[in-house]
Parts: C-alpha cells; sequence; structure tokens
C-alpha cells in the first residue's frame, strides 16, 4: 500500500511529471516564475485546488454518469472549478490572514490552469478511484511545484546573463524549459 | 479599423502564439505530426468564431459582474460540440488529440479575444477577429508542427520526405524539442521584427553610399 502510494508518487513528479511531460499548465509556469517565493506559493496553491478539485470532479462524475450525462463533463467540471477556486478563495481570507496573504493573489489564476481540469480529466479518463484520484490530483500538484521552483531558479539566473535581444524573455524561458524537461526525460527509463 | 486590418491583425502583428504567447499548452503538446497541429488548429479557430459571434450579439445582455462565468459557459458549449463532432467523424484525430480537446475550454487566446475583443465590437468584425486569430493559431501550430515532424520522424503529413539514409532526430518530436522548438520560432520571429523596425530607423548603409556617389 504504502510503496503503491510512493511509486505513484515518483511517477506523478519526476516521470510524468505534468508540466514537463504532459505541457499542461506552461502560462504559468513561465509567467509566475520570476522569484523563488512567488513560484512557491503558486505551486502551494496549485496542489491545494488540485487535491479538491480531483475530489469534487469525481463526485461530479458520478452524478453525470448516473443520469447519463456525460457529454456535460467538460463544461460541468470548469463551473465546479471555477466556483470551487472562489469558495477556497472566500474560506481562506476567513479562515487564515497569513495563507490568504500567502496564496490569494494567485487562487484566481488558477481556474484558468489548465493543470487542474487536465489532471481532473485524466482522473477520469484513467477510472481512478476516489481515493486515487485524490491522491493522483496531489501528486501532480506536487510535480507542478517542483517544476515552478526549480525553474525559477533558473530564470533568475538568466535575468543576469547577456542573452541575444531577439531571445530575451520567453525564447531563452522555453529554451531553458526545453533542457530542464530533457533532464525529466532521464527518469523515463526508471523502472517502477 | 477595416475588416482586412482586423484579419491582419490576428495573422501576423498580434499572432496570438508567436507574438503574444497565449495559448502554450496546446501548441507544445499536440504539434509532434503535422496533421495534428491542422487539427487543433482548425478546432480551435471553429470555437473561437463560434464564441465570438454568440458573445457579441450577448454584449448588451451579460450583466457585467457575471461575465466571465457566462463566457467560459459559452466556450464550454462550443468546445463540447467541437468534442462531439471530432469523435463522430474524425476519429482517428480524436484519438491523437486526446486530452487536448477539452482543454480548449481553458485555451486563454479564446477568453482573452471574448473579453478584448467580442465584447466590445460587432458581430461581423468579432467573426473576422476570430477567424484571424484562429487562423493565426492554425498557422503558427502548422509551422511549428511541420518542423517537429521533418526533424523528428523525417517525414511531412505521414509522407516521407528524406532517403533512407537519414537518422530522424527523434528529440524534435519528444517533449523537450517540444520547447526548443517553440522558443527557437518566437525567437526567429522577434529577429524579423527587430531587423524591421531597425530597416525603418537606419535605411540601409549600402544605399546611403549610393547616394554619397
Amino acid at each position: 500500500m504504502i510503496g503503491n502510494i510512493l511509486t505513484a508518487f515518483i511517477t506523478a513528479v519526476f516521470i510524468d511529471n505534468v508540466v514537463l511531460a504532459r505541457f499542461l499548465g506552461i502560462c504559468p509556469f513561465l509567467g509566475v516564475s520570476q522569484s523563488t517565493k512567488t513560484a512557491a506559493s503558486m505551486g502551494a496553491a496549485v496542489v491545494f485546488v488540485m487535491t479538491l478539485a480531483s475530489a469534487a470532479t469525481w463526485g461530479i462524475q458520478q452524478i453525470l454518469d448516473a443520469f447519463g450525462l456525460g457529454y456535460l463533463q467538460t463544461l460541468a467540471f470548469i463551473l465546479v472549478i471555477a466556483a470551487l477556486v472562489q469558495f477556497v478563495e472566500l474560506f481562506i481570507r476567513k479562515a487564515s490572514d497569513a495563507l490568504y496573504r500567502a496564496l490569494g493573489v494567485y487562487l484566481p489564476l488558477i481556474t484558468t490552469n489548465c493543470a487542474v481540469l487536465g489532471i481532473c480529466i485524466v482522473n477520469i479518463q484513467a477510472k481512478l478511484g476516489f481515493v486515487d484520484s485524490i491522491l493522483n490530483g496531489a501528486f501532480a500538484g506536487a510535480g507542478f511545484a517542483v517544476a515552478i521552483v526549480l525553474f525559477s531558479g533558473i530564470q533568475i539566473r538568466m535575468q543576469e546573463s547577456d542573452i541575444p535581444e531577439a531571445l530575451k524573455g520567453f525564447p531563452s524561458a522555453l529554451i531553458a524549459a526545453s533542457l530542464v524537461s530533457l533532464a525529466f526525460f532521464g527518469f523515463q527509463g526508471m523502472k517502477l | 479599423m477595416t475588416l482586412f486590418r482586423t484579419l491582419r491583425n490576428g495573422i501576423i502583428d498580434e499572432n496570438p502564439t508567436l507574438r503574444l504567447v497565449l495559448g502554450t499548452c496546446p501548441t507544445l503538446a499536440v504539434t509532434t505530426a503535422a496533421i495534428n497541429g491542422v487539427g487543433m488548429g482548425l478546432a480551435t479557430t471553429f470555437v473561437l468564431i463560434c464564441s465570438n459571434v454568440l458573445i457579441s450579439l450577448l454584449r448588451r445582455i451579460i450583466p457585467e459582474k457575471v461575465r466571465i462565468p457566462a463566457y467560459v459557459v459559452i466556450i464550454a458549449g462550443f468546445v463540447t460540440v467541437v468534442q462531439l463532432l471530432l469523435e463522430a467523424y474524425v476519429p482517428a484525430l480524436h484519438q491523437a488529440l486526446g486530452l487536448y480537446i477539452p482543454l480548449i475550454v481553458v485555451n486563454c487566446i479564446i477568453l482573452g479575444r471574448a473579453e478584448a475583443f467580442a465584447s466590445k465590437n460587432t458581430v461581423l468584425y468579432s467573426a473576422v477577429d476570430g477567424l484571424g486569430m484562429g487562423l493565426g493559431f492554425t498557422l503558427a501550430l502548422i509551422a511549428m508542427s511541420s518542423l517537429r515532424e521533418i526533424v523528428g520522424a523525417g517525414t511531412i503529413f505521414g509522407v516521407a520526405i528524406f532517403g533512407q539514409n537519414w537518422h530522424p532526430m527523434l528529440m524534435a518530436a519528444l517533449p523537450p524539442g517540444g520547447f526548443l522548438t517553440y522558443g527557437l520560432l518566437i525567437g526567429l520571429m522577434n529577429k524579423l521584427q527587430l531587423v524591421k523596425v531597425n530597416l525603418k530607423t537606419h535605411p540601409a548603409p549600402a544605399l546611403e553610399e549610393g547616394g554619397a556617389q
């Protein structure tokens, strides 16, 4: 049991990384990774929302299936995620001021983070059970957090480098992401 | 702005993929083969035109405060239409694009154009804007997926274009190659833009010498 969970964790974080192998959540990955602190906050917010969204959409899918409304999946999921993000924001604001200040700004951005919707759909397509869905959501979120924090370190180094005019900004960030992705590609050979 | 300028704006001046760098996820994920690039581009174009037209029609009815959820529902509706149509008529493409079809909903190009253009302009202009942005996205995807397919597999639209001694560079078709190709393409666009600006501010030196003689 513990072994299975560990395997799932390593697979989601290193082998099948949500950003570097599945290409989900690239916009915040490139946009918010200018400093390690904001990157870590964004990562934490994504772990949080992705875990909750995995649980919520699993329930929604059961209801849709029961009424034969499977084709409404996309519509229902995006609305649930948007509502969930709003709800979480309200809740955090009431519950903890410190947490709200750390995560607050990043929460609305998460609605349009395709990684959240993507992982929820992956959970359903892989026919995962309730607990597995939640774990997969949390681990995929952790994969996002690891990638964005690692990458923020590279971005900071690049801000001080002499880069050709045409490659400044997005192009150099993408080329650096390519190298990080190549490094993570080494994990693909791991047999678990 | 004339209709033609609106169209050109989406394809060249404000190309969503190469100049505004929006919708990066599908750009990187589906461009492993040229045919997927075309499919994704056209599916997104369809959703863009339809959502732009409907949002433009409803722009006086949708209340300001709930406009974003309203736009998302409209977009999700059209994405579902595309998803069902592809599944019914082009199952192979539906299989290849997989997860990334429902993810058209969160493609920021579509919500971006709804907010920035369709909610402020007439139906005809919104439709043309959707078409221009969609074509700009499609052309960028075709450029990227063709490059990756040629380098990564030695084929274009599935047709082999090199002799038997050609060893494809597999990396181009894998995730690292996606990031690299995209970065270099944006870099190329920036370079062209810089050259264009330079030519305007400093006319070519050869011409000046010719004038002095």
